[in-house]
C-alpha cells in the first residue's frame, strides 16, 4: 500500500522535474528540424559526373515498388545505351519506403530530404521525368554506371572500364 | 412574498408528481420525480428547515433516485413498456384512486381553513438537528443505524463471491 | 429610490453575481488553454501557441469551431433528455460557484447556513449528466459509460462529504464563510491533513478527470456517456468538466488553504493563486498517472477511501470533544 502511493508520488515529481527540459518539438514552418543525410522523402532520378542521365530503364525499380508508383518505358539511343523514354512516379501512391533506391543497379533513383509536398490537385501529384530529374549526382559524386560496367559503349571496350578485369576469353583452354 | 414562493413550489411539487404518475416513459417520469424531490427541498427551506432541504436533495435526488434511474436504465425497457403503461392508465382504474384522493384533500382543506396556519417563525440550524437527534431521539438513531447495518450485511450476502468447491 | 439604495441594493449584487458568474466560465476556459500548454510542457512539447500571444486565443479558435459545427441529434435518441443532459452539468457547476465565499466582498450566498451541504448537494445532481446523456443516446459504449459513471460519483460523493465533516466540525459551522474565519490562525489541512487528501481525490473523481476518467474512457469506450454528443452540447460537457475543475481546486482552497487569508497581497490575488496551483496540480496529476481499472478504483473507494474518511472522522470528533472540555 505505501509501495502504491510512494511510486504515485515519484512519478508525479519525475513528470514535475521536466517543467524545466526543452521541448524536443520544434515551430515546424519557422524552424526546420534535422534531417538525416538518409531522410527517405521526395524520390528524384540523378545524373552521373559527366552529367548525362544515370537512369539505364532496367525497371527494376518498377517491378519492386509496393505500390506500384513507378511506371517507365525503355528506348535505345544511337550510342547503345539505354535511357528511359518516360519516367513518371505518382506520389499520391508513393510510400517513401525507398526500396527502389535499394534496386537501383546505377544509383539513378535516390530518395531526398525534401518531403514537402502537399499539392491541391491530385494530378500535380505524378512527377514526369523532367521533374524527377536534378542536375546533380545525389549521395555518390564520382560514380558512374558505365565506367565500371561491363559493357561495350561508345569510346570504351568491355574490360577498359575502371577497376574491370580483362573478359574472358572463351575461346582458349588457357586460364 | 414567503408565501408566494411556497405557493408556487408546492404547485410545481404537485404538478411535477402528477407528470411522475402520467407518463408512460420511466426515465421521464423518474425525471418528474427528481424535479418534484428537489421543489421539496426548496419548501424544506422556505419552512425553516435548511439542514432537511440539503439532506433531500443528497439523499433523495443525488443517490437514492440515481439508482432508482440506473436500475431502470439497465433494465432497458423498450416500447412495449410504453403500451403496457398506456394501457394502465384507462380511466377504470384511476378513478378509485383519485376519489379516495379527492377525499383526502377535502379533510385537508377543513383542516386549513378550519385553524389559522402557523407561520413558521424560526428556523432550524443543523446544529439543532443533531443536538435533537443525539440527545431525546438518540434511541431512533440507534436503532436506525442498526437497520442499515442489517442492511449492509444483508447486501454483502448476498453479493458475496461463490464459494469454490473443493 | 435614492442612490445610495440603488448602489448598495441592487447594482453591488448584481455586480457580485454576474462577476463570480463570468469569472468562473472565464477561469473555466483558460484553464483548457493553461492545461495543454502545461501538458505540453510536462511531455517536452510545446502546446498550442499559433493564436495569439502565446497561444491563448486557441480557447476562443476552439468555441467559434464548435459553435459551427453541426449540431447532430441521433434519431434513435431520446431527444428532449439528450438536449437537457449537457444543460445540467453546466448549471450545477455554475451554481455551486454561488456559496463560496471569494473574498470578504465577493461572494454571492456565501453566508448560507448549509454552504457546505449546498455544494455537497448540487455535486450530487452532477451525476444526472452523465446518466442521462448516456441513457438518452441509446449507444453501448454510452451506456457502459453511464453505468461507471453512475457507480463512481455515489461512490466518491460519500467519501467527499465525509472528508469535510472534519472541517465543518473544527469551524463548528455549514457556512462556508465560517469555515474561512475559522482558517485566519491555522490552515486546515494541518489538522486534516487526510480529509484533505480525501477530498481531492474526490474531487477529481466527481469531476470525471484522468486519472479517474474512467467514465470516458477513450481507449475503451469512444467517449464514454458523451459519444453521440457533437457541436456545442459536446462543449458544455467540455466546458463543464473545467468548470468543475476550477471549483474542486477552489474549494480545496477555500475549506483547507485558509481561502483569502495571506499576507501583504489582497484576499482576490491570494484566493486566485491558491485556485490556480490547485488547477495545476490537478493538471499535472493528469499528465503523470494512468487510469485504473474499474475494479481497481471501485476497490480503492470502498476500502481505502473509507475508513480512510470515517477514521479522521472519529478521531477529530474525539480530539474536538477533548479539547471542549
Amino acid at each position: 500500500m505505501i509501495n502504491v502511493f510512494w511510486s504515485q508520488l515519484r512519478s508525479l515529481w519525475g513528470v514535475l522535474k521536466h517543467t524545466f527540459t526543452k521541448p524536443v518539438t520544434v515551430r515546424y514552418p519557422e524552424e526546420m528540424p534535422y534531417y538525416s543525410p538518409r531522410y527517405r522523402g521526395r524520390i528524384v532520378l540523378t545524373r552521373d559526373p559527366d552529367g548525362e542521365e544515370r537512369c539505364v530503364a532496367c525497371n527494376l525499380c518498377a517491378s519492386v515498388c509496393p505500390p506500384d508508383a513507378i511506371s517507365l518505358e525503355k528506348e535505345e539511343r544511337d550510342d547503345g545505351r539505354w535511357r528511359a523514354r518516360y519516367f513518371r512516379i505518382n506520389f499520391s501512391r508513393c510510400i517513401n519506403c525507398g526500396m527502389c533506391e535499394e534496386a537501383c543497379p546505377t544509383y539513378a533513383i535516390q530518395l531526398s530530404q525534401d518531403f514537402e509536398m502537399g499539392e491541391y490537385v491530385r494530378q500535380d501529384m505524378v512527377f514526369e521525368k523532367e521533374d524527377l530529374l536534378i542536375q546533380g549526382t545525389g549521395k555518390y559524386h564520382d560514380y558512374n554506371f558505365y565506367r565500371v560496367s561491363g559493357k561495350a559503349v561508345e569510346g570504351k571496350d568491355k574490360g577498359q572500364a575502371q577497376n574491370e578485369a580483362e573478359p574472358i576469353n572463351l575461346t582458349s583452354l588457357l586460364p | 412574498m414567503e408565501a408566494f414562493t411556497f405557493y408556487l413550489t408546492s404547485a410545481v411539487t404537485i404538478v411535477a408528481m402528477i407528470m411522475v404518475i402520467s407518463r408512460t416513459n420511466p426515465v421521464h417520469s423518474m425525471m418528474y420525480l427528481v424535479v418534484s424531490s428537489i421543489s421539496m427541498a426548496v419548501i424544506f427551506y422556505i419552512l425553516g428547515a435548511p439542514f432537511a432541504a440539503a439532506l433531500e436533495i443528497l439523499v433523495y435526488a443525488g443517490a437514492i433516485l440515481v439508482l432508482f434511474v440506473f436500475a431502470i436504465m439497465m433494465l432497458n425497457l423498450g416500447h412495449e413498456s410504453v403500451e403496457q403503461e398506456r394501457s394502465l392508465l384507462t380511466p377504470g382504474i384511476w378513478t378509485g384512486p383519485s376519489m379516495l384522493s379527492v377525499i383526502l384533500l377535502g379533510v385537508l382543506g377543513f383542516i386549513i381553513t378550519g385553524e389559522s396556519p402557523q407561520s413558521p417563525a424560526t428556523s432550524v440550524s443543523p446544529k439543532e438537528v443533531g443536538v435533537a437527534l443525539y440527545g431525546p431521539y438518540l434511541l431512533a438513531v440507534e436503532l436506525g443505524s442498526m437497520l442499515l447495518m442489517a442492511g449492509l450485511i444483508g447486501a454483502y450476502h448476498l453479493g458475496r463471491p461463490l464459494l469454490k468447491k473443493d | 429610490m435614492t442612490m445610495e439604495f440603488f448602489i448598495n441594493d441592487i447594482l453591488y449584487p448584481l455586480l457580485n453575481v454576474v462577476g463570480v458568474l463570468v469569472g468562473a466560465i472565464g477561469f473555466g476556459a483558460v484553464t483548457i488553454w493553461i492545461e495543454r500548454r502545461m501538458l505540453g510542457v510536462w511531455q517536452d512539447r510545446l502546446g498550442p501557441n499559433r493564436i495569439g500571444p502565446l497561444g491563448i486565443g486557441q480557447v476562443v479558435a476552439d468555441m467559434i469551431k464548435i459553435f459551427f459545427k453541426e449540431d447532430w441529434i441521433p434519431p434513435f435518441s431520446d431527444k428532449v433528455i439528450f438536449v437537457i443532459a449537457p444543460t445540467i452539468i453546466m448549471c450545477v457547476a455554475m451554481i455551486s460557484f454561488a456559496v463560496i465565499p471569494i473574498t470578504p466582498e465577493i461572494g454571492v450566498a456565501d453566508d448560507l447556513n448549509i454552504g457546505l451541504l449546498f455544494f455537497l448537494a448540487m455535486m450530487a445532481l452532477g451525476v444526472y449528466s452523465a446518466l442521462l446523456g448516456g441513457f438518452a443516446s441509446d449507444n453501448k459504449l454510452s451506456l457502459l459509460g453511464t453505468v461507471r459513471a453512475a457507480a463512481q460519483s455515489v461512490g466518491y460523493e460519500v467519501y467527499m462529504g465525509l472528508s469535510l465533516m472534519g472541517v465543518v466540525m473544527l469551524a463548528d459551522s455549514f457556512s462556508i464563510r465560517d469555515i474561512v474565519e475559522a482558517q485566519e490562525d491555522m490552515w486546515f489541512v494541518i489538522p486534516q491533513f487526510f480529509g484533505f487528501l480525501v477530498f481531492a481525490i474526490a474531487g477529481m473523481a466527481e469531476s470525471h478527470r484522468a486519472p479517474f476518467d474512467i467514465p470516458e474512457a477513450e481507449t475503451e469506450l469512444a467517449a464514454g456517456f458523451h459519444t453521440e454528443y457533437s457541436g456545442m452540447k459536446f462543449g458544455m460537457f467540455f466546458v463543464g468538466e473545467y468548470v468543475g475543475v476550477v471549483l474542486a481546486s477552489l474549494m480545496m482552497a477555500v475549506l483547507f488553504f485558509g481561502g483569502w487569508h495571506g499576507p501583504f497581497l489582497p484576499p482576490l490575488v491570494w484566493i486566485f493563486l491558491k485556485t490556480l496551483f490547485f488547477v495545476l496540480f490537478f493538471i499535472l496529476v493528469r499528465s503523470v498517472l494512468p487510469r485504473p481499472r474499474y475494479d481497481q478504483l471501485m476497490a480503492f473507494g470502498w476500502k481505502v477511501m473509507l475508513p480512510l474518511s470515517l477514521a479522521n472522522l472519529v478521531i477529530t470528533a474525539g480530539i474536538v470533544l477533548a479539547m471542549a472540555d
